[in-house]
C-alpha cells in the first residue's frame, strides 16, 4: 500500500511537471544573445516610430527602387483614359507572360473571379462575396489598360492589388485576363 | 503476491464449494452476477437515451420552416413597375448589383430594399427614370438630372456601372426581389435555434455520459470490495487462516538489497544512464518551439480562410513569392474581402458542435471582424476609412535565431515547395501553431532527401549534368548541390 502511494505521488509529480509546458509561451532559449541580434527585425515594435510600428509606407515624394510610376489618376476620367493604354510587355514573350499571369491570377483573382473569369469563384459560389461580373460582360468592355487600372486602384468593393503585384506582374495578369475574356466570348 | 492471493481465494471458493455443497455458495455467486448485470443494463440504457437527443426534432422543424420560406420566396412578386419573378430577380441582383448594393445596408451604393417605392413615392420619380438610370447612369449624370447628380455626389462620386444589357423585364424582376418583404429574420432565427439546441444537448450528454461511466466504475469498485469482504468472512467462518497472516517475519527487502553490493552497483549505473538520457532529451528541446500557439490579438482562423474558403496562402502572404520574409499581411489585404464580408455566416449547416464547445459562434467571429474594422479605421456606417488606424500587435510564431539565414522566395518560388511541407496542415488550424521543430537537424534532413527540380532550367543544364555525373546519381539532392555547406545558412 505504501509503495503504491509513493509511485502514485511520483506519477502526479511527473504529470505536473509535464503540464508546466505552456503552448502559449515560447520555450527557453539557450544564450538568447545569439538568437536576437541588436539590429531591428522585420515588423519589430520600435519605440521611437509612430505607433511603435516598424512597418511603414515610404517617405512621401520618394519612390522605391525599380518602381514604375503610374501616370493616370484614380478618377472616372483616369479610368476612361486607361482603356487606351497598351501593355508594355514584349509581345514576343507572350507565352511566358501568360504562364506567369495564369499562376498569379490563380492566386490573387480566381478566388472571386473564377478560374475561367466568369465571375464564379469559390467565394462567390459560397455567397460570401456577390456581384462579381464576368469578364465577357459587354457593358464593361474591359481592355488590358483598364484591367491594369482597376488592379492598381481597385474599383468599388474590389481593393487595390498594387502592393501584392508589381508593375510587370500586373501587366502579366492583365494580359491573362484578356485571354480569359477571349475564351469566354468565343 | 497479488496473483498468489487471487489464486488462493479461488482455491478457497472451490474448496468451500466442495465442503459445504451448493447451498451457501450458489446464491452468493448469483447475487453478484445479478448486480453486475443490473448496473450494466443501467449504463446501457443511459448511453441509449443520450444517443437520441431532442436535436433530431429541432432539425426537422428547421427544415420545414426553411422549405416554407423558399416556397414563399419563389412565388411571383408585385413591384411598383409591374410584375416580376422574385427568384430570377434574386439571381440577377446577386450577379449584377450585389458587388455594390445590399438590401438593408449601405455599401458602395445605397441600400436597395424598397428603393423603387421610395424613389417613386418620396422623390417623385417614375419607373422610366429607374430604367434609364440602371441602363445608363453616367449618361443621366452628364445630362444634368437633378436627383442623379445628388446621389452621385452623396456617394463620393462612385460611378455606377451602366447595365445596357438588362431589359425592362429584368429590372422588374430585380425590383420585385428588392420590394419583397425580407424573410430573413424568421429564416435566420429557426436554424440558429435548432443548431444551438443540438450543440447544447451534445455538450450536456457528453458530460452526463462521463458521469455515468464514473458511476458505473465506482459501483464496480464497491462490488469488488464487498465480494472480497464476503469471501474473507466465509474463510474465517470455515476456519481457514489467510496465507499472508501466516507468513513469518523475514528480512525486509531493502535491507537485503543494500547487502547485495553487485545489485546496488548495477542499479546505480542504470539510474545514472536513465537520468542522463532524460537530461539529454530535456536539453535538446531548449530553444525548440514546436507546438507554440500564442494567443493573437485578433482571432484569425486559418481553418476558415485557407480551409473552408480555399484562399491561397500566397494571397495574403504575398511576399513569400519574392522575398526572404513571408510577410504578415497588412490590413488593407484583409479589407480586400472584408469590405464586403462584414459578418461571419459560416457554413450553411451552421457551426459544428466542436466549434460551439470552444465558443466559436458566428457572433464571436463577427466580433473579430469588428476588431479588424477598428484597427484599420473603417467606418461601417458610412463605408469610409476614418484615417484613425492602429497597428495590430500580432505575436510572431516562427522565429529562426538570427545566426541562421532562411529565404522564403528561394524555397517557394525556386524550389516549388508547398507551404504545408514546413508549416503543416495550416488549412485545418483554428489556432495557428508551429508545426515543425525548425531545428538544424530538421533542415538538413530535408536537404538530404529532397531532389532538386531541374527540368526546364536550360541555363544550368550543364552544371546539373556534371553534378549528377560527379555523384553518379540521376537526381541531385539539395545537399549534393551544397545544401549542407555551413556558409550557405550561417554567415
Amino acid at each position: 500500500m505504501k509503495n503504491l502511494l509513493i509511485s502514485a505521488g511520483v506519477l502526479v509529480a511527473i504529470l505536473g511537471l509535464a503540464s508546466c509546458q505552456d503552448e502559449n509561451q515560447p520555450n527557453y532559449q539557450y544564450m538568447p544573445n545569439m538568437y536576437e541580434s541588436v539590429g531591428y527585425e522585420t515588423y519589430e515594435q520600435v519605440d521611437w516610430l509612430p505607433n511603435g510600428s516598424e512597418a511603414m509606407t515610404p517617405v512621401e515624394h520618394t519612390i522605391s527602387r525599380g518602381l514604375v510610376p503610374y501616370a493616370l489618376e484614380n478618377t472616372p476620367e483616369g479610368k476612361e483614359m486607361s482603356a487606351m493604354v497598351a501593355s508594355p510587355l514584349d509581345s514576343l514573350m507572350r507565352e511566358d507572360n501568360l504562364a506567369v499571369g495564369k499562376e498569379l491570377y490563380d492566386i490573387y483573382c480566381a478566388i472571386c473571379h473564377g478560374a475561367k473569369g466568369d465571375g464564379k469563384g469559390w467565394l462567390v459560389q459560397r455567397e460570401k462575396i456577390l456581384g462579381v461580373p464576368s469578364y465577357s460582360d459587354a457593358a464593361r468592355n474591359i481592355t488590358p489598360g483598364s484591367t491594369y487600372h482597376v488592379m492598381y486602384y481597385g474599383l468599388n468593393s474590389m481593393g487595390s492589388y498594387a502592393n501584392q503585384l508589381n508593375h510587370e506582374e500586373r501587366w502579366q495578369v492583365a494580359e491573362y485576363v484578356m485571354k480569359l475574356k477571349e475564351d469566354l466570348t468565343k | 503476491m497479488i496473483g498468489n492471493r487471487f489464486l488462493y481465494l479461488k482455491k478457497l471458493v472451490s474448496r468451500s464449494l466442495l465442503i459445504t455443497g451448493k447451498n451457501i455458495e450458489q446464491p452468493l455467486m448469483k447475487k453478484v452476477f445479478n448486480r453486475h448485470q443490473l448496473t450494466a443494463l443501467f449504463g446501457f440504457c443511459l448511453v441509449i437515451s443520450f444517443l437520441f437527443s431532442p436535436s433530431l426534432r429541432a432539425q426537422e422543424e428547421a427544415a420545414v420552416a426553411e422549405a416554407e420560406q423558399t416556397e414563399a420566396a419563389e412565388a411571383g412578386g408585385e413591384g411598383p413597375c409591374g410584375p416580376g419573378d422574385v427568384a430570377k430577380g434574386k439571381q440577377l441582383f446577386n450577379q449584377n448589383c450585389a458587388a455594390c448594393h445590399a438590401l438593408n445596408r449601405k455599401m458602395t451604393g445605397p441600400a436597395l430594399a424598397n428603393a423603387a417605392t421610395r424613389l417613386i413615392e418620396e422623390e417623385g420619380l417614375d419607373c422610366d427614370w429607374i430604367y434609364s438610370w440602371i441602363k445608363n447612369s453616367p449618361g443621366m449624370i452628364a445630362s444634368g438630372d437633378a436627383y442623379a447628380n445628388r446621389i452621385y455626389e452623396e456617394y463620393n462620386q462612385a460611378a455606377m456601372t451602366a447595365f445596357p444589357t438588362l431589359s425592362d423585364q429584368d429590372i422588374n424582376d430585380i425590383i420585385a426581389y428588392t420590394e419583397a418583404p425580407p424573410p430573413a429574420p424568421v429564416a435566420a432565427a429557426t436554424p440558429a435555434a435548432g443548431a444551438g439546441e443540438e450543440a447544447g444537448s451534445g455538450g450536456v450528454s457528453n458530460e452526463l455520459l462521463l458521469g455515468a461511466l464514473a458511476l458505473v466504475f465506482a459501483l464496480l469498485v464497491m462490488m469488488l470490495i464487498l465480494v472480497n469482504q464476503t469471501l474473507r468472512r466465509i474463510a474465517e467462518a470455515n476456519g481457514v487462516v489467510l496465507e499472508r497472516e501466516k507468513a513469518e517475519k523475514r528480512l525486509p527487502i531493502w535491507k537485503a538489497f543494500a547487502q547485495n553490493q553487485f545489485l546496488v552497483l548495477v542499479t546505480a549505473i542504470l539510474l545514472l544512464l536513465s537520468s542522463a538520457y532524460f537530461a539529454y532529451g530535456w536539453m535538446m528541446q531548449v530553444g525548440v518551439n514546436q507546438g507554440y500557439a500564442p494567443i493573437q490579438p485578433i482571432h484569425y482562423s486559418h481553418k476558415i480562410h485557407a480551409g473552408d474558403n480555399k484562399i491561397e496562402c500566397k494571397y495574403c502572404h504575398s511576399s513569400a513569392r519574392v522575398s526572404k520574409h513571408s510577410g504578415i499581411p497588412s490590413l488593407n489585404i484583409c479589407m480586400n474581402c472584408h469590405k464586403s464580408i462584414y459578418e461571419y455566416k459560416g457554413n450553411p449547416e451552421g457551426p459544428s458542435a466542436e466549434d460551439l464547445a470552444n465558443g466559436y459562434t458566428n457572433e464571436f467571429y463577427t466580433n473579430e471582424i469588428k476588431k479588424l474594422y477598428k484597427a484599420v479605421g473603417w467606418d461601417e456606417e458610412n463605408q469610409k476609412y476614418t484615417g484613425e488606424s492602429q497597428p495590430v500587435e500580432w505575436v510572431r510564431i516562427h522565429n529562426l535565431p538570427d545566426f541562421a539565414y532562411f529565404n522564403h522566395a528561394q524555397h517557394v518560388s525556386v524550389g516549388n515547395i508547398e507551404c504545408q511541407t514546413c508549416h503543416g496542415p495550416v488549412e485545418e488550424m483554428e489556432i495557428m501553431y508551429q508545426y515543425s521543430p525548425l531545428t538544424m537537424g530538421w533542415c538538413i534532413n530535408c536537404h538530404r532527401e529532397t531532389n532538386v527540380q531541374m527540368e526546364g532550367n536550360e541555363y544550368y543544364d550543364k552544371i546539373h549534368q556534371e553534378l549528377a555525373k560527379k555523384y553518379g546519381v540521376e537526381k541531385v539532392t539539395a545537399a549534393q548541390m551544397g545544401g549542407l555547406e555551413c556558409g550557405k545558412c550561417h554567415y
